[in-house]
């Protein structure tokens, strides 16, 4: 299946048996998804569960322990421009000066490589997701004078910049006020709408009420399906310790 | 008065080709600078300009043309590093150190077999801005080009290194190849500038006038433009001081680019405090900042901590 060009219809996120983990000792041990075009898949855990291990084995920034991953038809890490990550907490440099603009139009760069210079369509997107996500009136100030949220929403403009087929999002509401989630929310069901398929680890149980595939994790897999089957008051005492963060 | 600032370099044509040769090296160490300060890659940078004597040493022992000796001074020092940061649990600060120290011991060694000593080693250290023969300001316009080309081509996985090497990473830029490349001009931007400013020196200018543009600017562009004004001013008024004084000319252009960064460093703060005095929050950022600007102050330390930037030499990746 790797390197098979991508199919209508063909899963956006598939795992076999998918250890992940670091230098070769895993976290988390046999994770099998099959997630179509515009599908949810949501991960629960509590940090240290292996939510993030597991988004970044499949945004291909660490290699898989055992088992197999591919994203829309090719191993992780190989088709950047049609896959979007989002880290926990992003990285803001305070002594770096960009623009909250400028920080959106990097989420062009996968489609553009080294040196192709970005053109109408790039710009209309980079646009498109400021103002989906709420930027415009921060776009042109300096990413270290913003808040947490903005800078969030600014990091999240940037992921949906690049029109990604697949969106890997590592807890993307933290930070945000009640707008900002309800903005976010929003975005998601059009990216879904249009066949983004999109990964997200929360901590936040309302997040996971839309998805077709919750996966809980505690170092392990507490439980996997549809939502109503994992969030269990039984599972969630298994994974959180208590009857939930609600 | 034209006489005081025009004069020594109407009259004098090693102080035209130093100021010449000292432009070169402030608009190379701009470019170059303006990554070092932002990717914290000053203490490699350091560590590269003292990995570059022992090379340097061994050129002039032996006679050879002093750019081959710093090349190959430039590939131990960054091969070691790398090597130590991958096979061992050590940070690459600690393998950094450790080479840091080693090969300027070496130099010192080595230098220490030439018959004039003090002055190979001050002259290596410090640089001989006013006797830098056309020849080498040639050499340094060759490098200016590099490095600026470089940079141009590289400017995506440069800035999103900058930001963040996982980003870089899900980009499609191999993080390794251009860390590397990365590490690569600055080594050029050393290796040009040490004859004018020497392997002590040019730290200063890698450092200083970016830093100072650091405080000032809200584009990267126009970071490193103003870098390049700000390291070419420095140079000028240096030359003029150490014509006028008396003093060492290196010395004086980096004394002065560092002067620079800390009058403008006061400014911003002078400037901060009277904003901050008359009720006006920090200038124009904080006003649209929740009312908790505190409490965010402390997350920016947080994360700056938390997010230095990793390994850098063969790591990340």
């Amino acid at each position: 299946m790797n390197g098979a060009s991508v199919v209508a219809g063909a899963p956006a996120i598939v795992a076999h048996g998918l250890d992940v983990g670091y230098t070769g000792r895993a976290v988390v041990r046999g994770i099998d998804v099959d997630l179509p075009a515009g599908g949810l898949l949501c991960l629960i855990g509590t940090n240290g569960s292996g939510k993030s291990t597991l988004l970044k084995t499949l945004a291909g920034l660490i290699q898989p322990v055992g088992g197999t991953a591919s994203i829309v038809g090719g191993p992780p890490g190989t088709l950047p421009a049609r896959v979007g990550y989002l880290a926990q907490r992003p990285a803001s440099s305070y002594t770096l000066p960009i623009c909250a603009a400028d920080v959106v139009a990097m989420g062009r760069f996968a489609a553009l490589g080294l040196l192709r210079r970005a053109g109408t369509t790039d710009r209309a997107l980079c646009a498109e997701s400021i103002e989906r996500m709420g930027v415009t009136p921060f776009a042109h100030r300096p990413l270290f004078e913003l808040s947490g949220g903005q800078q969030q929403r600014t990091h999240l403009a940037q992921a949906l910049a690049r029109r990604a087929d697949v969106l890997l999002l590592d807890e993307p509401t933290a930070g945000l006020d009640p707008n900002g989630r309800e903005v976010f929310a929003q975005v998601m069901r059009d990216e879904r709408a249009r066949g983004c398929a999109v990964a997200m680890a929360t901590h936040d149980l309302a997040d996971a009420e839309d998805a077709d595939v919750v996966i809980l994790l505690a170092g392990r897999i507490v439980a996997a399906g549809a939502p109503a089957e994992v969030l269990t008051d039984e599972n969630l005492r298994a994974s959180f310790g208590f009857t939930g963060p609600h | 008065m034209t006489d005081f600032f025009l004069s020594p370099f109407t009259d004098n044509e090693f102080m035209v080709r130093a100021l010449v040769a000292g432009v070169l090296v402030a608009v190379c160490c701009a470019i170059v600078g303006s990554f070092v300060v932002l990717r914290g890659l000053a203490f490699v940078a350091d560590a590269l300009a003292h990995g570059v004597l022992p090379g340097i040493a061994t050129a002039v022992l032996l006679g050879w043309p002093v750019v081959i000796g710093a090349a190959a001074g430039t590939v131990v020092m960054m091969a070691g590093v790398s090597v130590i940061t991958r096979r061992s649990r050590l940070s690459s600060d600690t393998a950094i150190g450790l080479f840091f120290a080693g090969m300027l011991a070496l130099g010192v060694m080595i230098t220490s077999r030439t018959r004039n000593f003090t002055g190979d080693l001050t002259r290596i250290l410090f640089g001989e801005l006013l006797g830098v023969a056309s020849e080498e300001v040639l050499w340094q316009s060759v490098a200016l080009v590099f490095v600026a080309a470089v940079t141009w081509v590289c400017r995506r996985p440069f800035l999103l290194l900058c930001i963040e090497p996982e980003l870089a990473a899900t980009s499609g830029f191999r993080v390794r190849l251009y860390e590397t490349l990365m590490l690569m001009v600055v080594a050029v931007a050393i290796i040009s500038s040490f004859q004018s400013v020497g392997t002590l020196l040019v730290f200063g200018m890698l450092v200083a006038p970016a830093s100072t543009a650091a405080l000032l600017s809200r584009r990267l562009g126009t970071m490193m433009g103003m870098a390049a004004i700000i390291g070419s001013m420095a140079t000028y008024a240096g030359l003029l001081l150490s014509y006028h004084a008396g003093l060492a000319a290196g010395a004086s252009v980096v004394a002065v680019a560092v002067g620079v960064f800390l009058v403008t460093f006061a400014g911003v703060e002078l400037r901060t405090a009277v904003t901050r005095r008359h009720g006006l929050g920090v200038p124009r950022a904080s006003t649209h900042r929740h009312d908790h600007s505190h409490s965010h102050d402390h997350d920016h330390d947080h994360d700056a901590h938390d997010h230095a930037p990793g390994p850098v030499v063969g790591g990340g990746s």
